[in-house]
C-alpha cells in the first residue's frame, strides 16, 4: 500500500541572476514497512527531497511545484498542515548527532517539550512515555539519563537520543538524512539495525537518504538514484545495484571500493580518459627516482604519546594515552595503511611521523635516522623535505588568501631558495599536470576549485619537494565516490611512477583493501594486527578484526 | 597645595613629611606597601585620605553605572533579538542605522546634544548634577526622591548608549547564527513552534557570549563614565578623577586606578562563575557514556 507519494516535486532557489533547481519534477512513492534509500553524490538534491517533504526548506529556497501526498492527505495544500504533520506523522532524523540537540537543555526537556507540543499528555505521562523511548532506542539507565545533558553522550549515543525524538509522537513516516555517515563502523550497524528493527515494529514508512552504496546494499529494500536535482533510477534495491540501466547508476556503482578483492583501477565512466590509462606524470624527467629496496624506509618503535588537558594533574584519570607503545615499519616503495576508528590514534601517528607532534616516548627512524633526536633545525628540514602530507580537509588545508602557484611555490623556495622564477614556473606546471589539472590553474584561487581538484592540489604541494614518504591523513573521506575513485586512481598512478613510498591512514576498510599492500589495525591507541592486506581480510587473527570486518557495509551482499 | 605665601623652608619641611624627597624606588616601594593595605596617602588638593574620598563618590559612580548597564543589557538584547529575526524589516534597519550612530558619536557629544535638547529646550530634566540625594549612612542614594531620578536618566542614557549598541549588534550576529544551527532545524522538523524556537532554544544559546562581553564592558563603562560624569558635571569618582589630573594629585589618581583593575578583574571573576549556571558543556567535564 503506497503511503506517501511525492508528485512532480520540484525545489528552485531564486537567486539574483538566475533560477537553480535543486530538485526537479521529483516522483517517489514509499509503502508502509518498507526503506526507501535516496542515494546520490553532493548536490544532488538527495536531502533537499528529504527536506521538501516537511517544507523545511532554507531561504531563499522554495517548492515551486508539485504535491506530497500523505495517506489520502496532500500535506502542501497549506501551511498548517505541515505545521502539524511535522514531528507529528514525520519525523526526520539529521546527520550529524554532535549538532542536531540543543546543547543547553537536557535531552529530558527536548522530549517532553516536542511530546506536549503534539500529544495532549501532562509532563508526567509524557516523562513516563519518554523513558520508554528512550529505552526502546536501546539507551540503558533511560530514568538517570533522561536528566543528562547532550554533550554527557557519546556519537552513537546522540544519535539514539535523536531517533528517539524523531519518534516521540508515533509518526508513520521517518526521513534519515546522513544518519550514519558522522559514526564509527560499529556504530553505524548498531544504529541501521535499530531503524531496520523500528520499521518492522512500528510499519513505519522510511526513506534513507545516504552516499554509501554499502549502506543502501544492507537496508534498503527499494533505492532511488538522484544526480543534480533529477531522479534517474528507481527501484528494487538488488536489481538497481545489479543491473544498472542510467549510465550515471552504472558509474557511481563502478565507483565504489569492492570489499571482496582487490582491483588495479577503479573504472571510471564518462571521463575524458575513456580508456583508462595511467596518466603521464610530466615530473617524472626531475625526480630522482628511487629504487623499490625492500628496506624499511621508516621504523617506529615503542612509540606513545598521551595527552593531559591539566597541566598540574599528570597522573589524574584525564590523562589519555592517544598511542600506546606501538611498532611497525613501512618498507620503501609499499603503501601501508593504518585502519581504526575515529579516537584510536591515527592520525596521531601521522602527526608524530611528520613531526607535528612530540612521542612522549619511543622513536621514530627515517632511512636509518631517528628523527625524534634531531635537535639541529637544519637536520630537520632535510627530512621534512622528504616527509610530505596530504590532509584529510580540502576545504580547509589550503591557504584561501593564495593563488595556486604561490601555495605550490612556497614548499619549492623553502628548500631550494635560489631557484629562478622561469624555472619555479615550469615545475609548477608540470606539477599541476601530474595531477591532471590543466596550467591556468596556477593563477585561480583555491575556493575556484570543487572538493576534488582542491585535493589534486593537495597532492601537487605535497608532491612539490619531491619527497620520498607521502603521508595521506584520509585523504578522500571528505569526498564523493565518484572523485574518491580518481584521487585514488591518481595516487596509485603516482605511486607506481615514482615509487613513492605512503602512508596511507583511512577508516574505510573497503578503500585500505585497493589502496594497500600491508595493513595496520589500531583500536585505543594500541595496534591490535598487522599484516598483508589480502591476508588480513580473508583470515584475520584479531577479534577486533574480525568484528570490523563483519561490520563493514558491504554493497556485494547483494550481488547474484 | 601651598599658597603663594609659603617660605622656601616651608616648602622643603612640606616636602619632607610627605617623603617627596626620597629616591623613586624608596617612594614606589612605601607606595607597594600602603596601598596593598588600603591606604593611599593625603589627596594633594584637598588635604583629606584618599580612601575617604573614594568612599564618599562611590555611590554616585555605582549608581550610574549599574543603571547605564541595565538599559545597555536589556535594550541591547531586545532589539538585537528584534533585528535577528526580522532581518530584512524596515524597522530593522532604522534601528541598524541608529545604532551605527551610537557607535561613531563621542559620548560627550551625545551628552551635550541630550542637555541641550532635554535641559534647555524643553526644560524636562536637569542638565546636571545627581538632585537631591538620601544618605542612609554608608551610602548616599539619588534613588528615592523624584529630583534624584529625574537626574540620572539623561547621564545614564548617555552613558549605555554606546554599550547599548555593541550589545544589539552581537545579539542580532548570534540570534542570525543560532538559527541556521541543525538543532534548530531539528526543533522545526519535530514541529516545535516557532515562538518557543526562538526565546527558548535560541535565545538561551545567543546569550552565553553576551555575558562575557557584558561583564568586560561594565569594566568600561566606569573608566567611561569619567567623561559622562565631567559632562553633567555627576559627583562621582570619574569627575573626581578629572579634577585630580588637572591638579596632579597622584594619590587620587593612583587609588582611582587601582580601584578600576579591581573592580575589572572581580567581574570577570564573576563571569567565569556564572559560566558554571549557564552553560552546562562546563558543568560536567569527563562524564561521557560510552556506546
Amino acid at each position: 500500500m503506497t503511503f506517501l507519494k511525492i508528485n512532480n516535486l520540484s525545489v528552485d532557489y531564486q537567486m539574483r541572476k538566475e533560477t537553480v533547481y535543486a530538485a526537479k519534477n521529483v516522483n517517489i512513492e514509499v509503502n508502509k514497512g518498507e526503506i526507501l534509500g535516496l542515494v546520490g553524490e553532493s548536490g544532488s538534491g538527495k536531502s533537499t527531497v528529504g527536506n521538501a517533504i516537511i517544507n523545511l526548506i532554507d531561504e531563499p529556497g522554495k517548492v515551486s511545484s508539485g504535491s506530497v501526498v500523505l495517506g489520502d492527505l496532500n500535506i502542501h495544500e497549506n501551511s498548517e498542515n505541515i505545521f502539524k504533520y511535522r514531528g507529528n506523522k514525520i519525523g526526520l532524523i539529521f546527520q550529524d548527532p554532535q549538532t542536531s540537540l540543543n546543547p543547553i537543555l537536557t535531552i529530558g526537556e527536548q522530549l517532553i517539550e516536542t511530546i506536549q507540543t503534539h500529544l495532549k499528555l501532562s509532563k508526567k505521562e509524557a516523562k513516563n512515555k519518554s523513558i520508554n523511548l528512550l529505552k526502546e532506542v536501546g539507551i540503558k539507565d533511560a530514568e538517570k539519563r533522561f536528566d543528562n545533558y547532550p554533550h554527557q553522550f557519546s556519537g552513537g549515543m546522540r544519535q539514539r537520543v535523536v531517533i528517539s525524538l524523531a519518534l516521540c509522537c508515533e509518526p508513520e513516516l521517518l526521513i534519515a538524512d546522513e544518519p550514519t555517515t558522522a559514526l564509527d563502523v560499529s556504530i553505524q550497524s548498531q544504529i541501521l539495525e535499530l531503524i531496520k528493527r523500528l520499521t518492522k515494529e512500528r510499519n513505519l514508512a522510511v526513506i534513507l537518504i545516504t552516499h554509501d552504496m554499502g549502506v543502501i546494499a544492507e537496508t534498503t529494500d527499494r533505492v532511488a538514484v538522484m544526480k543534480s536535482g533529477n531522479l534517474v533510477e528507481i527501484g528494487i534495491t538488488k536489481e538497481i545495484l545489479n543491473n544498472p540501466q542510467n549510465n550515471y547508476t552504472k558509474s557511481l556503482v563502478s565507483s565504489v571500493p569492492p570489499t571482496n578483492k582487490k582491483i588495479s583501477r577503479f573504472v571510471i565512466i564518462d571521463n575524458k580518459n575513456k580508456d583508462n590509462k595511467p596518466n603521464n606524470i610530466k615530473i617524472l624527467n626531475r625526480w630522482q627516482k628511487r629504487e623499490i629496496t625492500s628496506q624499511n624506509l621508516v621504523y617506529v618503535e615503542n612509540l606513545s604519546k598521551s595527552f593531559d588537558d591539566n597541566f598540574f594533574t599528570e597522573n589524574s584519570k584525564n590523562f589519555v594515552m592517544a598511542v600506546d607503545n606501538i611498532s611497525f615499519e613501512i618498507k620503501e616503495g609499499e603503501t601501508f595503511g593504518l585502519v581504526g576508528e575515529s579516537g584510536s590514534g591515527k592520525s596521531t601517528i601521522a602527526k608524530m611521523i611528520v613531526n607535528l607532534f612530540k612521542p612522549s616516548s619511543g622513536d621514530i627512524f627515517f632511512d636509518k635516522v631517528c628523527i625524534t633526536k634531531i635537535q639541529q633545525k637544519s637536520e630537520l628540514m632535510k627530512f621534512r623535505k622528504q616527509i610530505q602530507m596530504i590532509f584529510q580537509d580540502p576545504y580547509s588545508s589550503l591557504n584561501g588568501r593564495l593563488k595556486v602557484k604561490d601555495i605550490i611555490a612556497e614548499p619549492i623556495k623553502l628548500h631550494n631558495p635560489s631557484i629562478s622564477n622561469s624555472e619555479l614556473n615550469s615545475y609548477i606546471f608540470d606539477l599541476l599536470e601530474s595531477v591532471e589539472l590543466i596550467q591556468k590553474s596556477a593563477d585561480r584561487y583555491p575556493h575556484e576549485f570543487s572538493g576534488g581538484q582542491r585535493q589534486r592540489i593537495s597532492i601537487a604541494r605535497a608532491l612539490a619537494t619531491q619527497p620520498r614518504l607521502l603521508v595521506c591523513d584520509e585523504p578522500t573521506s571528505a569526498l564523493d565516490v565518484s572523485i574518491q575513485a580518481q584521487i585514488l586512481n591518481l595516487l596509485k598512478d603516482l605511486q607506481e611512477q615514482l615509487n613513492l613510498t605512503i602512508l596511507f591512514i583511512s577508516h574505510d576498510l573497503p578503500v585500505v583493501r585497493q589502496m594497500c599492500d600491508r595493513i595496520g589495525v589500531l583500536k585505543d591507541g594500541k595496534l591490535c594486527e598487522v599484516s598483508n592486506t589480502e591476508n588480513l581480510f580473508l583470515n584475520p587473527q584479531n577479534e577486533y578484526t574480525k568484528e570490523l570486518l563483519r561490520l563493514m557495509p558491504k554493497i556485494e551482499s547483494i550481488y547474484n | 597645595m601651598v599658597g603663594e605665601e609659603t617660605s622656601d623652608e616651608e616648602r622643603a619641611e612640606l616636602r619632607e613629611t610627605l617623603g617627596l624627597m626620597d629616591p623613586i624606588h624608596v617612594q614606589f616601594t612605601r607606595f607597594i606597601i600602603n596601598a596593598s593595605q588600603g591606604e593611599f596617602g593625603i589627596s594633594y588638593q584637598l588635604r583629606r585620605p584618599v580612601s575617604e574620598l573614594i568612599v564618599e563618590r562611590l555611590p554616585a559612580t555605582i549608581e550610574l553605572v549599574v543603571i547605564s548597564a541595565l538599559i545597555a543589557l536589556v535594550s541591547g538584547t531586545l532589539l538585537g533579538v528584534y533585528t535577528g529575526i526580522n532581518r530584512k524589516g524596515f524597522l530593522s534597519d532604522i534601528i541598524l542605522a541608529v545604532s551605527l550612530l551610537g557607535v561613531s558619536l563621542p559620548t560627550f557629544v551625545i551628552g551635550i546634544l541630550f542637555i541641550y535638547l532635554f535641559a534647555v529646550i524643553l526644560g524636562v530634566l536637569p542638565s546636571f548634577g545627581r538632585g537631591e540625594v538620601v544618605d542612609l549612612g554608608f551610602w548616599t542614594t539619588g534613588f528615592l526622591t523624584i529630583s534624584g531620578l529625574k537626574a540620572i536618566i539623561l547621564p545614564s542614557v548617555t552613558l549605555s548608549l554606546f554599550q547599548m549598541t555593541y550589545i544589539i549588534r552581537l545579539v542580532r550576529a548570534e540570534m542570525m547564527e543560532i538559527l541556521q544551527t541543525d538543532y534548530i532545524k531539528f526543533a522545526r522538523a519535530r514541529g516545535i513552534d516557532e515562538k518557543s524556537i526562538k526565546y527558548k532554544h535560541a535565545l538561551k544559546n545567543g546569550l552565553i557570549p553576551v555575558i562575557t562581553i557584558a561583564g568586560i564592558n561594565i569594566g568600561t563603562l566606569i573608566a567611561f563614565s569619567i567623561i559622562t560624569e565631567t559632562v553633567f558635571q555627576w559627583p562621582g569618582m570619574g569627575f573626581l578623577f578629572i579634577q585630580a589630573v588637572q591638579f596632579v594629585d597622584i594619590p587620587i589618581m593612583s587609588a582611582y586606578l587601582v580601584f578600576i583593575a579591581f573592580v575589572f578583574v572581580m567581574i570577570n571573576f564573576i563571569v567565569d562563575i556564572l559560566y558554571y549556571f549557564i552553560d552546562p558543556r562546563i558543568r560536567v567535564k569527563g562524564d561521557v557514556a560510552s556506546g
